[in-house]
């Protein structure tokens, strides 16, 4: 089982029951209905779902930089060799992120400062986290410009991120999360923003950098063919939960949550046809402000039956490393 | 009717950057570059490409919403450079614009009734009654039920805002549609919403669509024909099926090999292609593509290649796999030159 066991060895992050929510003067927003995963030594787990279903709050509570304003992770645990994130204070946490967990983020400029040079902002990261001399810091951020394949780094050391393209820029800062050999890299969209051909060289970059260092990735997205090409696990999201996680092979040979059938079947694909209707989810995504009860996806759900409405189905296992949270999963994933 | 309902001849915008100091010597932006097609009744004409490749400059030409620098846009024949104000008028009911951004395009404090007949009302007064019909019969059109009239923007789903921007579209009965990546904004379950939408249209009303996108899946999915353009020009224009089956443009190909596949057992065989676009304030000489290319040669960075036409039909512009000679090529010589052939070779070595 995939879920409530203690962490194996292999287990590098272990969030558990994770539940963040957002006040407002009016209502509350819950983002994260408690969610648990965890992610394996050196492996690339996949994050999809569509915009609003808490994607980018699952990263940013993991790393505690919600804004304290509004958000509150209001239970739960975030394991990481043995100890609870949630606990620690600011200070080991400011010495986790950037050390033993980086992040990469859709627009670069949100961990690029624009009045410093990249290279200098490489080499901070690098002294953050070692102890090395300025100089040697520099030298490091070179290297790590070239580790991106970013042409020329000896000049490029000196620009500021405004001189860059937006992939050269996405680049630098995979430079700047990786200085400091993370054991977790959590990316958030990172080539969303990006052209097509400037993305294929982001993920074949992000691959293997990964074979070379064994650092496990959190890989967040909405495009199932960046999942297909990039991870080996999925985790579904829906409306603040998942629901589903499986291995990636199963869950495109065998989506066992309508959702995901759903979402897989709405994707342009020309081996059903051109010109054709797509298969439509209908519908949209419910208010996470209002509780719900039961199923969330029952409204929208072709399978949906009475208990769908009643009682909110658990995630449970559907086949080896694979789980869903649907009453009928087993049915759906013959359908 | 005969003759294209559309026709666009070697459309060219170049913007001035900045004010030189000598006249001649002002740089510019080569945003649209001679670029050429036509849309017949009922088809949809896509155009792909990356980031500033130019795109959204061609659809702001087609609606005159910016000048060309050079060319000709021509709707059933008619230049529409030399319309005056009426006739400006009638041919703009006949083409209409959706835009990406369903948020921004639509003006927040009016409710949906408003907007999309809005353009209606620009033609012609309407009374209360006749503007709620229009209203409910629009917003039946576009899936929407007729009780949204009364909402704002602000209250509607994404999907839901592009669905009024097609339908105030819808307004004036346009024979064609330039949608300027009206489902970029979208997430995959509304985007194929919107695609049956537009699909569903084309079907009932015969309406053409300039459809404009990034995306190669959903081009290959709802275009007829599409056209590919790189640093302002058109690389190669074919129909769908033979494009996506077989490209013949080096950066065709390098496009729909970059293209992800949501399919986790498709190994991916080829490099990705190297580099980035360059900037179109200082384009490469010659094929502007030469400095990504891996057959590019010593002819290709000196002399721009014309659009040649191939047997199959299609124009590409590339000297190596469309030579211009004054018999069309065949697009099936292209195998020995296939940039996958090419990348495993050098590979190899
Ligand atoms: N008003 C303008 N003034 C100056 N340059 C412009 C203007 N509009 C566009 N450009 C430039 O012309 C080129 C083509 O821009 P365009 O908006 O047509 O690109 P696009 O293909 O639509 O790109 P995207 O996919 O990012 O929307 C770009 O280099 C852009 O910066
Ligand atoms: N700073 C914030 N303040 C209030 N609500 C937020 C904030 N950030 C995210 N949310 C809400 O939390 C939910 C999940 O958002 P997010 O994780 O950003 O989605 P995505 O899956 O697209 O990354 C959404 O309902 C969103 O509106
Ligand atoms: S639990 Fe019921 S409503 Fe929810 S996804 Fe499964 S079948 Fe559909
Ligand atoms: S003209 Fe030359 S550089 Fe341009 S695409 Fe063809 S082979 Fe490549
Ligand atoms: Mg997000
Ligand atoms: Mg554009």
């Amino acid at each position: 089982m995939l879920m409530q066991k203690s962490a194996g060895n292999d287990v590098l992050l272990d969030v558990r029951d994770l539940e963040t929510h957002f006040v407002g003067d009016e209502s509350t927003t819950r983002a994260l209905g408690g969610i648990s995963f965890q992610v394996k030594k050196g492996e690339t787990l996949g994050v999809v779902g569509e915009s609003g279903c808490g994607k980018s709050v699952t990263a940013l509570s993991i790393l505690r930089l919600l804004p304290k304003m509004n958000a509150r992770t209001v239970g739960g645990e975030v394991r990481f060799h043995g100890r609870d994130l949630l606990e620690l204070s600011d200070r080991e946490m400011r010495q986790i992120r950037g050390d033993q967990i980086a992040m990469i983020f859709q627009e670069p400029m949100t961990s690029l400062n624009p009045v410093y040079t990249v290279g200098r902002q490489i080499a901070e990261a690098v002294q953050i986290h070692t102890k090395a001399s300025r100089s040697v810091a520099m030298a490091k951020a070179q290297e790590m410009l070239r580790l991106v394949r970013i042409a020329d780094p000896e000049r490029r050391v000196n620009n500021y991120p405004h001189e860059m393209s937006g992939g050269m820029r996405q680049r630098a800062m995979i430079a700047m999360a990786l200085a400091c050999s993370p054991e977790l890299l959590i990316a958030d969209e990172p080539t969303t923003a990006l052209d097509v051909t400037i993305q294929a060289q982001i993920l074949r970059l992000i691959a293997d950098l990964k074979e070379r260092t064994g650092t496990a990735v959190m890989f967040i997205t909405h495009d199932l063919g960046v999942v297909a090409e990039t991870c080996q696990r999925v985790i579904v999201m829906y409306a603040g939960s998942i629901v589903e996680q499986a291995n990636v092979i199963d869950l495109f040979a065998r989506p066992a949550h309508p959702y995901t059938q759903g979402l897989m079947r709405s994707v342009p694909d020309q081996r059903r046809g051109r010109q054709r209707r797509l298969p439509e989810i209908p519908g949209i995504v419910p208010s996470l402000r209002e509780p719900i009860v039961g199923c969330s996806f029952a409204p929208r759900c072709p399978f949906a039956i009475d208990i769908c409405r009643e009682k909110t189905p658990i995630l449970r296992d559907v086949g080896s490393s694979h789980a869903a949270a649907c009453w009928r999963a087993e049915e759906v994933m013959g359908a | 009717m005969n003759g294209p309902l559309l026709k666009v001849e070697n459309l060219t915008k170049h913007y001035p950057l900045g004010t030189g100091f000598l006249k001649k010597t002002i740089p510019v932006i080569r945003a649209v570059e001679d670029v050429s097609f036509s849309v017949e009744a009922g088809e949809t004409l896509c155009i792909v490409g990356e980031s500033g490749c130019g795109k959204s400059t061609v659809a702001r030409l087609l609606m005159r919403l910016v000048e060309p620098t050079g060319g000709r846009v021509l709707i059933d024949g008619t230049d529409i450079a030399g319309l005056k104000k009426d006739a400006l008028h009638a041919w703009r009911r006949r083409m209409q614009m959706v835009f990406q951004d369903p948020y921004s395009s639509l003006n927040p404090r009016l409710t949906a009734g408003q907007i999309i007949t809005e353009p209606v009302e620009n033609f012609e007064r309407l009374s209360r009654r006749q503007r709620q019909a229009l209203a409910a019969d629009l917003l039946r059109k576009v899936g929407m039920s007729p009780e949204m009239m009364h909402r704002l923007p602000s209250e509607l789903s994404g999907g839901q805002r592009q669905r009024l921007g097609i339908a105030r579209a819808l307004a004036l009965n346009p024979s064609l549609i330039i949608a300027d990546e009206a489902v970029s904004a979208l997430d995959v379950s509304v985007q194929a919403q919107i695609l049956n939408l537009l699909l569903d249209l084309q079907q009932q009303m015969g309406i053409a669509f300039v459809f404009i996108s990034h995306d190669l899946s959903v081009v290959e999915h709802i275009g007829h024909r599409v056209a590919v353009m790189y640093l302002g020009r058109i690389v190669e224009l074919a129909t769908c099926e033979a494009l996506f089956a077989r490209p013949v443009h080096p950066y065709t190909e390098a496009l729909i090999a970059a293209a992800p596949v949501p399919d986790p057992t498709r190994v991916r065989l080829v490099a990705p292609v190297e580099g980035e676009v360059p900037s179109p304030i200082n384009p490469p000489r010659g094929c502007a593509f030469h400095p990504r290319c891996p057959l590019a040669v010593d002819r290709c960075r000196i002399e721009v290649p014309p659009l040649v036409p191939m047997a199959d039909g299609r124009v590409v512009a590339c000297h190596v796999r469309a030579p211009a000679t004054d018999i069309p090529s065949q697009p099936a010589e292209v195998g020995d030159h296939s940039l996958a052939h090419v990348l495993s070779l050098m590979i190899r070595s």
